[in-house]
């Protein structure tokens, strides 16, 4: 264990920590842009500077390891100006439209604008312009928004192993680019989409369904494969405007194409909406209680007349627990036979 | 399934995903992980990046092949014998765990024995996978204690779908690596909540929590708890319910047309039914042969569990009001039982589920409470008990788990004169199972809606087929026309269908011949012929 103190409060971590984790673990607010928990540190972002006595610059506290007797000072006014000077450099070529922005409400830089009160800006100039809009079905990628904080291409590599984006071209010209520029084609995990600090990606989906403090967070666990990834589907009215995971359950807030953006089935207007009964080979609206009664008098007549053993239930790995284990037992209890089985072999 | 839980005790993963991180050797097999289970494969990534070695074996080169120091890319329907030639070549090597083996298991002289034609050479003849290769994967998962063992439909569905399984327990009770944290087996359950329909007892040979329906003791105390005499014999597995004798079948959420092996027989079988009764969210192909359709709520708009891969059972909130007149499953089912006369009001799910956690130990200390704040992994017995992250710590509730001799057997059918290829049948990425929800997302369907059949360059040149050309695969069962996709990561000889497009079905073709035990159909392996379609 190391021992450091952090604004004169003395605190212990595990060798190779960084003072961002040290102070993270005391509480101390350290304002960051590029840092993500579960991606390796990348130290572009410098908002996360910070003092240590006996060196003579400031750190950035994302990369530096957390060292023996180290004395970190986390705001002075020379710290707090050089942030602010960072925030209005990114500011001075960022759209000012959060007006518009889908991200409004739920953005870190717009959090730290206003926490920093960023109304006047220096450097107002040249602004980058990306008129061409990436045709992929699933993520919007406003290049204008983006401050090439690079979480979102380590994402990729680091958590997806896809390495569909990186940094381009330099200085003013950098951006987040694909091969050769193509419109992206990749596994459309949406995992850049889950980090990013800005509106640079959302879901193509999301526009216009609903802004963060409109909708309703709703926790459930996903409707498709067996790995039961956790998931917020996000209410508006009766719509779920997006799908978003909680990074503190076990899949870490990562999800795949089908349980990120798969989810407008559920409004389809193919869905079923009313019991159907077949008449002369056509299928006539009915009522619940004609068509369940229509039902089980049809069961009930077949199981008299050649025996329960002629009832098969086909139950649902797609159903939940206490649907499967009732419609076993009506199987089993109500009509008398084992014939109950699902697709699981399937 | 059916296989592991006869040599261990249970048919689940050993280990949870979050140990997927602590793993040395990651031994994947008959699983395309990064397709099918992607947030699992970002588990084995993340390992990956700590340092962990993977083997793959699978037919095709699949995504996660890229992450794979060793891949055994064997020809459908080969796998027992590689699994033996990995075996062997771990035994004979020394590799194997012996004080593992003495203390914890049974028959391994006859079993070893088994082993001895499956030389390296041998096996390379049969699988095409150099025998070089074979050695280093042997040498790779054998010299691990800390190693996982992944696999999918890619082992079970062959009509010797049960060996395989016992093979790839042979390999893990060979080396001791189970019942360990980040150590063990792990077969990836495919739907949702297939893990909690199994446990459900949504099964015709077992009640809820896996106890047998033809054990006296068992049918004593669920009559107890249900009311009416049950019956004692074992029912008939979904496949065998095509086989004529149901008259009347009630089908809640499946869509059998599409998803059962051989179409054809299917929708024969479902024809000469006097009477269908299907609960669903859409108008499927099954339901379009109904009597009665009853509209469902989706997994957005209902309470309950669902319980994953690793037994973890998690809460299902409801989030949005399913449209019209469509309910709850559950209401829907208690609207049946009250009409044949079965009592059974329940308040909602969470009365369910307590009533299945009186009847099985597993879940008992389980609450909806205790969800809320989070998963819970069973076994968990008692209200105190945390939860089970790895099976086995203590022992095999079966005892000595056996080593089972395992002769190799191809596919019941094989690629001849008259049908030259190989075809094998699996997922993508976008789409899920039989389509009825990702084919109605205009975004997936976008980008990933048209299906096509992955051949190799070499078969493509000789066929004179291009990217995109259409090509008709004919089995004895039927045929289909279907877009090529020219791929180098699939084998000459083989032809991939991803299972998912009902205008060009792949079951169509696949072959219903069954495991014998597990009633699997051998969707992995049949032979087809391939033609160029002209304009």
């Amino acid at each position: 264990m190391i021992t450091l103190t952090i604004d004169g409060k003395k605190t212990q971590v595990v060798g190779g920590a960084t003072v961002l984790e040290a102070a993270r673990k005391l509480g101390v607010y350290i304002p960051t842009l590029c840092q993500h928990p579960k991606l390796t540190p990348f130290g572009g972002c410098r908002l996360c500077i910070v003092e240590v006595k006996g060196v003579p610059r400031p750190l950035a506290s994302c990369t530096t390891p957390a060292a023996e007797g180290m004395e970190v000072t986390t705001s002075t006014p020379q710290l707090e100006g050089l942030r602010k000077t960072v925030l209005e450099l990114i500011l001075s070529d960022h759209p000012d439209d959060c007006m518009t922005c889908e991200k409004a409400g739920n953005c870190t830089l717009q959090e730290l604008a206003y926490s920093y009160g960023m109304r006047e800006n220096r450097f107002r100039g040249e602004r980058r312009t990306y008129a061409k809009r990436d045709a992929n079905p699933f993520i919007e990628r406003d290049l204008e928004k983006c401050i090439l904080c690079g979480r979102c291409v380590k994402v990729c590599k680091e958590v997806q192993g896809v390495s569909a984006i990186d940094f381009a071209y330099r200085g003013f010209q950098a951006k987040i680019s694909t091969p050769f520029e193509h419109d992206l084609n990749c596994e459309f995990c949406g995992q850049c989409v889950s980090v990013c600090p800005t509106g640079a990606l959302t879901g193509k989906g999301w526009a216009k369904k609903g802004r963060q403090v409109e909708v309703n967070e709703v926790d459930t666990v996903c409707g498709y494969c067996g790995v039961g990834c956790n998931l917020t589907l996000n209410v508006k009215g009766n719509e779920i405007a997006r799908v978003t995971s909680r990074e503190d359950t076990w899949n870490e807030g990562w999800l795949c194409v089908k349980g990120r953006f798969g989810y407008k089935f559920v409004n389809s207007p193919d869905r079923l909406t009313t019991p159907l009964i077949k008449k002369d080979g056509k299928f006539v609206e009915a009522g619940w209680d004609e068509a369940l009664q229509y039902a089980t008098d049809r069961l009930m007549e077949i199981k008299g007349k050649y025996g329960p053993d002629a009832i098969g239930g086909l139950s649902s790995a797609r159903c939940t627990n206490e649907e499967n284990y009732l419609f076993q037992k009506i199987i089993r209890a109500g009509f008398g036979t084992n014939n109950v089985d699902h697709c699981a072999r399937l | 399934m059916a296989s592991l839980a006869a040599i261990l005790g249970s048919g689940s993963m050993t280990n949870s995903i979050p140990e997927i991180e602590g793993m040395e050797v990651i031994f994947i097999i008959g699983s395309n992980t990064k397709e099918s289970h992607p947030v699992i494969a970002n588990r084995m990534i993340k390992a990956y990046r700590n340092g962990a070695r993977i083997i793959l074996a699978d037919p095709r080169g699949i995504p996660m092949a890229r992450f794979a120091e060793v891949h055994l890319q064997l020809r459908p329907g080969t796998d027992l014998a590689l699994l033996n030639g990995i075996a062997r070549v771990i035994v004979k090597e020394g590799l194997k765990n012996t004080e593992f083996i003495r203390d914890n298991t049974q028959k391994f002289e006859e079993w070893e024995k088994s082993l001895e034609p499956f030389t390296p050479e041998y096996v390379e003849s049969v699988t095409g996978v150099p025998a070089g290769l074979i050695v280093k994967a042997a040498r790779l998962y054998g010299g691990s204690r800390k190693a996982g063992l992944f696999y999918t439909m890619g082992i079970t569905q062959h009509t010797h779908g049960t060996d395989n399984v016992s093979a790839v327990a042979n390999l893990a009770l060979v080396t001791g690596n189970i019942g360990r944290e980040s150590t063990g087996i792990n077969p990836l359950r495919g739907q949702n909540n297939v893990q909690g329909a199994c446990d459900s007892g949504a099964l015709p040979n077992v009640y809820p929590g896996y106890q047998k329906v033809n054990a006296p003791e068992n049918r004593e105390k669920f009559e107890k708890a249900w009311g009416p005499a049950l019956p004692d014999k074992p029912g008939l597995t979904a496949t065998e319910m095509f086989n004529g004798s149901i008259k009347a079948l009630y089908i809640m959420g499946e869509n059998p047309v599409l998803t059962d092996a051989n179409q054809g027989h299917v929708v024969h079988a479902l024809e000469g039914m006097e009477f269908i009764v299907v609960q669903d969210i859409f108008m499927t192909e099954t339901a379009k042969l109904a009597d009665v359709v009853l509209p469902a709520a989706c997994f957005a708009e209902k309470e309950g569990t669902f319980t994953n891969t690793e037994r973890r059972v998690q809460l299902v909130r409801k989030a949005v009001n399913p449209p019209g007149e469509a309910r709850e499953d559950l209401s829907i089912l208690m609207g049946i039982a009250g009409r044949i006369g079965l009592p059974a009001s329940y308040c909602g799910a969470e009365d369910v589920f307590a009533e299945m956690g009186s009847l099985w130990q597993g879940v008992q200390g389980i609450t909806y409470g205790r969800l809320r704040r989070g998963g819970i992994q069973w076994p968990c017995p008692s209200k105190d008990h945390p939860g089970t992250r790895y099976l086995y710590k203590t022992g095999f509730p079966v005892g000595r788990p056996p080593f089972t001799v395992v002769p190799f057997t191809p596919p019941a059918e094989l690629p001849d004169a008259q049908y030259p290829y190989l075809l094998t049948t699996g997922r993508n990425l976008f789409q899920y199972h039989s389509g009825s929800m990702t084919r109605r997302v205009r975004q997936i369907e976008e980008h990933a809606g048209r299906a096509y059949a992955e051949i190799s360059p070499a078969d493509a040149a000789a066929l004179g087929v291009k990217e995109g050309d259409v090509i008709s695969i004919t089995s004895r069962r039927g045929t289909i026309d279907i877009s090529a996709r020219v791929t180098g990561g699939i084998r000459k000889g083989i032809v991939f269908i991803p299972m998912h497009y009902a205008e060009a079905a792949a079951n169509v073709i696949t072959n219903n011949a069954l495991d014998p035990v597990a009633k699997i159909p051998e969707f992995k392996a049949c032979a087809a012929r391939i033609e160029k379609k002209t304009a």
